[in-house]
């Protein structure tokens, strides 16, 4: 089983983006179960949410204590919210900054995790420019695809298109394809190989 | 010299009536026309309220009700579901194992039964049952109070019902307690004539007629049992029409009133001609037609009659606020236009 | 048709399937999306022949629905914790009146202290209403119970409930298969009222009944619910035999054979409860599950036939009834209570207002029962520090204020400390 942590706040379409990977399994046969962890909503809360994804029926129904992969949209919550409790220690990390690991402080941090498994994206940029929003949670799993080769990039489009129609899906799309790109870039050019993450 | 009303205004095969003695009014139906008498003069009434009913000597929520029910078969060939709130009505009509309707007829909750009557309006609409009509009914207690919630919400949604409120002015079931409806310095056994202010006090009360008309529902009304014209025209009128309807009906309660159980139609009779009871008619919003006063008479002939108003007048004295009842029956006569300069002696 | 859907969703169209025909819509956390679903079925034209009704509160939403069903058309309403509170007197009407209406109940804390999040006591507050109650374990369940719930309640003319945890199954997304038309239609008949108000045939329904009679009501009533075991188990085998899977019926085994110590739960949690019992099993404990899906009736017979091996029950419930103990527990303990051997009972309240009930904490808790068991009520990983802290201050004044104020201070200033929680 792969677990993933999605923390970002009220307005950012964090559950949406953990309902969204969720659909990008199911469409490749796999079980996935995505749900949030409601504190008060409001736009800008802390909002945390959960995705599974096995390929038996998933019984638990705890919150994820100790993810696989963490994705972050708001670099701001790492002052507020402890975002790395049980990181496991060959996770994956993706977070959403045009900054790097160093600038944001995670240097350290990002160097115990396997070469290859932490990406800063600039999610919020790229879905700026395709969307008109920085709503990063498309991208987001753009990169997710790419990093962790969990799910194809195939599959998290159809599921972007499921979940936004016309217009505002394919800009989604746009904006996972182009932070997919960025991802694979990234990773050739650190000379980093595929490292598949398995469940 | 007889005097004449008309039956109904807007009536066309209505006649002028003629009394047999002037101050009286007592109206021989054997003078009217076949098609202008009232249900309850018909043979071929329905009797949806048949007798072996528990009500009290004089009861006139049973008279009422009666009268209403009956107008509203004819008015719907018959095809009508009446849903009950819990209250007198509900209680002396259906002693286990008897009940007295002739009719589909349902009590659920003390609070609910506006609600419960928009289910079963939404159910025959569902099964293309929209012939069938539905009422719902109950005292005051249940109507202006704890039904309150429930019939604001079915006014809003205009949802195709006659409630109707048989005002008894208390709880009466539950052995005479005050509602919203009881009128100020009345004694109840919740409001008891002791102390600085005996009876209701002033500053409360909720007139839920004026509520309704609020709500810009279809149609609104209140009634006497002391006209039966008047509330049978006003009943067959209001099933004609689709939507939020509302009617309610002033009817003594001899028990709770402490009024002989012969006076329930003099008592309602003189609540109007004082003014206590204004009787009238809306639509949408709008006051569409009062009843006028034929003969206003002072309040105070109206509170003598009732034990419940005893102790305003002891001793010979009149309380001083037997003026202030005065100023609020003067208050309903110039609101509502219920007195024309012309009418006179 | 498999899909991947918000469990509300699922279950929107999986009583759609069912063709309700008066729907009463009142919102409150976490069903609405429940009823949200719905309208947008009927007002898009899917699920038609459907009056949906949008009420004024949820004491209006059973009444309008009692009214529907009384009229003799298939009535649906959903609502959770305050709200079934507020409709509480119709709840009784309902089941006093024979009425088949179902309900869904997004099980939700009641509050003081006011609580959105998922435990079982709005369910509690009614179980001795006359209602039946049906918990759904998984999403698949929620969907596949409402189509039995129609059935069940329209044969026995009797209101059913079905339970889902709030939040942790009305919006997780997960796969779930929904039924089609077809084979809905094939199992659930349409509505045949056992009463009905008819101007073609008149009846008083509702009538008051007094002491000469009541017993024999109640007698009658109770007399359904028994025969509602045997109805419940019969349409289970319906349904699979229709479906294709094991929905509903009184009681699910887990891995109880040969098992020395079972555990009762109902709900979500028993997927937690059932992965933690593969681990233990892998390390040679031999623990089991059985999962309760009909609450009322209450499957005693069943229950004594599944537990009659065990030596330690542990029931794990997320209610309490205040000054006695686990609900559920007090329960099972009747219906074990004259077995001949009748195994330990250790009752465990865990996730009240929706406190996550972690994998950990129950491999903990079932290994204590065995070990080291408790007497009374285990709260699930109390935070005792905090309880004791609170207990200490409200003694020394009178005027101590709010306790629910007072704990949230207690715990922030604990964080702050960055103080280890004294778990218990």
């Amino acid at each position: 089983m792969f677990e993933v942590r999605v923390h970002g706040r009220g307005g950012q379409g964090v559950v949406t983006a953990a309902e969204m990977l969720s659909v990008a399994a199911f469409l490749e046969g796999r079980h996935a179960q995505a749900f949030p962890s409601f504190g008060s909503e409001r736009t800008g809360a802390p909002v945390v949410a959960f995705c599974r994804i096995a390929d038996r029926e998933i019984r638990l129904r705890e919150p994820v204590t100790a993810p696989d992969c963490l994705i972050v949209q708001d670099p701001t919550l790492f002052r507020v919210v402890d975002v790395f409790a049980g990181l496991k220690p060959d996770g994956f990390l993706i977070v959403n900054s045009n900054k790097s690991f160093e600038e944001l402080h995670l240097g350290e941090l990002v160097r115990r995790l396997p070469a290859g498994h932490a990406m800063v994206v600039p999610a919020g940029d790229i879905a700026k420019r395709h969307v008109g929003r920085p709503l990063p949670n498309a991208a987001l799993l753009g990169a997710f695809a790419a990093l962790t080769e969990l799910v194809r990039f195939d599959s998290v489009r159809h599921a972007i298109e499921e979940t936004f129609p016309g217009r505002i899906g394919a800009a989604n799309v746009a904006a996972a394809e182009e932070a997919h790109v960025h991802v694979v870039a990234a990773e050739t050019a650190a000379g980093v190989t595929s490292h598949a993450a398995t469940l | 010299m007889a005097d004449t009303i008309d039956v109904a205004a807007t009536d066309e095969t209505s006649q002028k009536l003629r009394y047999y003695q002037k101050g009286t009014f007592t109206v021989g139906n054997r003078l009217v026309d076949a098609a202008a008498r009232t249900v309850q003069a018909s043979e071929e009434r329905s009797n949806a309220l048949t007798s072996g009913h528990r009500a009290c000597q004089g009861c006139g929520e049973a008279l009422g009700a009666r009268y209403a029910l009956d107008t509203a078969m004819r008015a719907t060939g018959g095809r009508l579901i009446a849903v009950n709130a819990t209250g007198c009505l509900e209680v002396f009509t259906t002693p286990y194992p008897e009940t007295s309707w002739q009719l589909p007829w349902m009590h659920s909750l003390f609070g609910n039964a506006a609600a419960v009557a928009t289910g079963v309006a939404a159910a025959l609409r569902v099964k293309g049952k929209s012939d069938v009509r539905v009422i719902a009914q109950g005292g005051d207690g249940g109507t202006t109070d704890i039904g309150f919630q429930c019939l604001s919400g079915m006014f809003e949604r205009n949802d195709d019902v006659l409630y109707i409120c048989y005002d008894n002015e208390g709880y009466m079931n539950t052995g005479v307690q005050r509602s919203s409806a009881t009128p100020p310095a009345a004694r109840t056994a919740t409001t008891p004539a002791v102390g600085e202010e005996p009876g209701n006090v002033f500053g409360t009360g909720k007139f839920v007629p004026r509520i309704a008309v609020a709500h810009r529902i279809p149609y609104v009304a209140t009634a006497t049992v002391a006209d039966l014209h008047d509330l049978e025209r006003k009943v067959t009128k209001a099933m004609a029409i689709r939507g939020a309807r509302y009617l309610q009906i002033d009817v003594p309660c001899p028990l709770g009133w402490g009024a002989a159980s012969h006076d329930t139609i003099r008592l309602a009779r003189l609540a109007v001609e004082t003014g206590f009871y204004p009787i009238f008619e809306a639509e949408h919003g709008r006051v569409t037609g009062v009843r006028k006063i034929r003969d206003p008479r002072p309040v105070a002939d109206y509170l003598r009659p009732q034990k419940r108003f005893a102790h305003l007048f002891r001793a010979g004295h009149e309380d001083p606020r037997v003026a202030r009842l005065q100023a609020m029956c003067d208050a309903n006569i110039e609101e509502y236009g219920l007195v024309d300069d012309e009418t006179t002696g | 048709m498999l899909k991947q859907i918000e469990g509300s969703k699922a279950m929107a169209e999986g009583i759609a399937a069912c063709r309700p025909q008066v729907i009463c819509a009142y919102p409150i956390t976490p069903q609405t999306h429940i009823v949200e679903g719905l309208g947008e079925l009927v007002k898009d034209g899917h699920l038609q022949g459907c009056e949906y009704i949008n009420v004024e509160s949820e004491f209006a939403a059973l009444s309008v629905a009692i009214g529907a069903s009384a009229a003799g058309v298939r009535a649906y309403t959903a609502t959770a914790s305050q709200g079934l509170l507020f409709m509480m007197e119709a709840v009784y009407n309902a089941a006093g009146l024979g009425l088949p209406i179902v309900m869904t109940l997004g099980n939700r804390a009641i509050g003081a202290p006011i609580n959105i999040w998922n435990d079982h006591s709005d369910a509690m507050s009614v179980r001795d209403a006359g209602w039946l109650q049906l918990f759904a374990e998984t999403n698949q369940e929620a969907v596949d119970l409402h189509i039995q719930a129609f059935r069940i309640a329209e044969e026995l003319s009797m209101p059913v409930m079905v339970n889902v945890d709030g939040f942790i199954l009305t919006h997780a997304v997960e796969r779930v298969d929904i039924p089609s038309q077809a084979d809905v239609d094939a199992y659930l008949p349409p509505f045949e009222p056992m009463q009905v108000l008819d101007p073609d045939e008149p009846a008083s329904i509702g009538a008051m009944v007094g002491p000469e009679a009541f017993m024999e009501v109640k007698f009658l009533a109770h007399y359904k619910q028994t025969q509602a075991l045997r109805l419940i188990t019969k349409n289970a085998g319906e349904f699979r035999a229709r479906f294709g899977r094991d929905s509903g019926g009184l009681i699910r085994s887990y891995r109880t054979q040969d098992a020395e110590t079972i555990v009762i739960a109902m709900g979500s949690v028993c997927g937690t409860i059932k992965d933690t019992i593969d681990e233990m099993r892998e390390e040679g404990f031999p623990i089991g599950l059985v999962t309760i899906v009909s609450y009322r009736p209450f499957p005693s017979a069943a229950l004594r036939n599944a537990l009659a091996g065990a030596k330690d029950v542990v029931v794990v419930e997320k209610a309490i009834s205040v000054g006695m103990g686990g609900p559920l527990a007090i329960d099972v303990d009747e219906a074990l209570r004259n077995l001949p051997h009748a195994p330990q009972l250790h009752s465990v309240v865990a996730g009240l207002g929706g406190r996550p009930i972690l994998k950990a904490s129950l491999h903990r808790i079932f290994r204590e029962a065995v070990v080291q068991p408790w007497e009374g009520t285990q709260f699930l990983d109390l935070n005792v520090r905090v309880v004791g802290r609170e207990i200490h201050r409200s003694a020394k004044t009178r005027r101590s204020g709010p306790t629910a104020e007072a704990l949230l201070r207690h715990l922030a200033a604990e964080e702050r400390d960055g103080t280890e929680k004294g778990r218990h």
